[in-house]
């Protein structure tokens, strides 16, 4: 039994480091020369350098990552803002039309990017926004608040009924009854929303592909300018990679638990 | 008089005067999210089928007229509509299918306390959290190219000859990254649901001795459900509109164009408006067809506030 319980425990730490491979060559490619990076058989041991994330920040990736993390925050603040009075004003005392509603924001979530693309881009042109950081934070905003007022409300549902109460009979007004009495209580649940609507938006390709161009260029758009680069830089390119995805791999380990209730929309306790 | 009035009790106020004094109100702070949703995507969809009326190609702006549906029937005869739909259900689905599958096997892994778990959770859950257009340039370069990538060099370790991952199994490379990505999503929603078993109901299975493989059929499967749905539906949604690998890896060749690579390549290269809307109202058409059904029994799950 004991050996059983080892083997099934050593197949699965091979399994989950062949997962967590790329990610760790990533890395490793990331402190290499380009030599080393493109060396067959793959080198493991090797002098580290800094020439791919030099390369990458001549490129200019701080810029774009400054762009990335204004966006996405941006986006986040406006979130938050709208999703929590809408989201508590969905909490509340279900009725028929509370039902509709959640069902029309869930739909909107349904809604293939690809069919508001291109009037917004027509009138980002005619309005001058295109390649307007502002602009695509107020689109990621638009594009992940249905998702955010889901989640958020399923937080809400958990708050008891009897503190609300409590405050309601107290005669706290209902600002009072939200920021003093149950924001408090939600905030872990809030700050889960608020990360996965800051990872949804740092990792958004589509959009910022197509409605920025240079000045408002995001990260990932930098990352795929690399595809049509002339001979191999997998050393920069894994460089730029290790710096784009750093921040949310970081946020992510540190707050697992909240990512998964988030992700599950709060089906999962 | 006056005196009565003030003297009179302060009536009490009972939670149903409060309630119904602050209804308006309450409703009322719902407003901003909802009138910010709809000018920000249900009107640019209406804008969308407007434009799917017009002949509009933004090379050729005399031409503008309207032409009702006639960029619907030059995109249903003109044989790019089909491969199109068929890549985006194939992509969908196999990732979905596959990824589940594998995701399951690792909760069940990582549901039994071993040593360094939470690091293997830690650990799994990573390719999750990579952003989209650095794991699709990761995967291309340095674990599918030919001449320097890993898988490659595993395979001619093993003195097989060197798959052209590119060229000869497109729809593959794009499934693989996917799957690698959305395994852990997966697992992660599974092994909630897996960890919320009650223990007692799996002592007794074994007490009663019922084997492992029946105890997770009768009991830990129907218990799943829920979050199997869940994982299914969510995955689904996010898969169908799927861009950032196709974009970055196969632009579309091999029987990988996708709906959304398809109206991104008719309105923002081919500057086809009128076609590219079409094209962008029948991707929704097929994402409310196909994730009609499975919403309609989450969609209880959701309102309930949780599963089990």
């Amino acid at each position: 039994m004991k050996i059983k319980a080892a083997l099934i425990t050593a197949m699965t730490w091979v399994l989950v480091l062949v997962f967590f491979f790329p990610v760790l060559w990533m890395f490793l490619n990331a402190f290499k020369s380009e030599n080393d990076a493109s060396s067959i058989p793959p080198k493991f041991l090797f002098t580290p350098t800094l020439e791919g994330f030099q390369l990458a920040w001549d490129r200019g990736m701080a810029t774009y990552m400054a762009n990335s993390l204004f966006a996405s925050v941006g986006a986040t603040l406006l979130i938050l803002l709208l999703a929590v009075p809408g989201a508590y004003a969905l909490s509340i005392r279900p009725v028929k039309k509370t039902q509709d509603t959640l069902f029309f924001f869930i739909s909107t979530r349904f809604l293939p990017v690809a069919a508001v693309i291109l009037p917004l881009y027509m009138i980002f042109k005619s309005l001058g926004v295109l390649d307007n950081i502002i602009a695509l934070g107020f689109v990621y905003a638009a594009i992940n608040l249905p998702i955010a007022i889901w989640m958020m409300r399923s937080f809400f549902l958990e708050v008891p009924r009897e503190i609300v109460e409590a405050a309601q009979l107290d005669g706290a007004g209902l600002y009072k009854e939200l920021t003093k009495v149950v924001l408090p209580l939600v905030l872990p649940g809030i700050a889960a929303v608020g990360l996965i609507v800051f990872i949804f938006s740092w990792n958004e390709y589509f959009l910022a592909t197509l409605l920025t161009t240079s000045d408002a260029k995001t990260t990932p758009p930098f990352l795929a300018s690399f595809v049509d680069g002339r001979g191999l830089f997998l050393g920069a390119i894994s460089a730029a990679a290790s710096l784009a995805t750093l921040p949310v791999i970081i946020a992510g380990w540190v707050a697992q638990k909240q990512l998964v209730r988030g992700l599950a929309m709060g089906a999962v306790k | 008089m006056a005196r009565d009035q003030v003297s009179a009790p302060p009536e009490p106020l009972s939670l149903e005067k409060i309630r119904k004094r602050q209804d308006w109100q309450r409703r009322s702070i719902l407003l901003p999210a909802l009138i910010f949703a709809i000018v920000m995507t249900q009107v640019p969809f209406l804008v969308t089928i407007g434009y799917s009326t017009f002949n509009w190609n933004l090379l050729k702006p005399n031409d503008f007229a309207f032409v009702g549906f006639d960029n619907y029937v030059t995109v249903f005869t003109s044989g790019d509509l089909w491969p199109s739909i068929v890549a985006t259900v194939l992509i969908t689905t196999l990732a979905v299918v596959l990824s589940l599958v594998i995701g399951l096997f690792f909760a069940i892994l990582l549901d039994r306390s071993f040593r360094g778990q939470a690091i293997a959770r830690t650990l799994l859950i990573t390719p999750f959290l990579i952003m989209p257009a650095a794991a699709s340039l990761i995967w291309k370069y340095s674990m599918f190219d030919t001449n320097i990538g890993v898988i490659n060099w595993v395979v001619s370790s093993l003195s097989l000859p060197p798959i052209e991952w590119s060229t000869d199994y497109p729809l593959a490379t794009v499934v693989i990254v996917l799957v690698w990505q959305f395994t852990p999503f997966m697992m992660l929603i599974l092994l909630a649901g897996l960890q919320s078993q009650s223990k007692e109901i799996l002592e007794a299975a074994s007490v009663d001795g019922a084997g492992v493989w029946r105890t997770f059929q009768w009991i830990t499967l129907p218990h799943l459900r829920t979050y199997i749905e869940i994982s299914v539906l969510l995955g689904t949604i996010i898969l169908l509109q799927v861009f950032d690998p196709i974009a970055i890896m196969t632009k579309g060749t091999g029987g990988t164009k996708t709906l959304s690579y398809l109206l991104y390549e008719r309105a923002f290269i081919g500057l086809n408006v009128g076609e590219a809307a079409a094209y962008g109202v029948i991707a929704v058409v097929l994402t409310i067809l196909v994730a009609s059904a499975a919403l309609r029994t989450m969609f209880k799950v959701f309102l309930d506030g949780g599963g089990k």
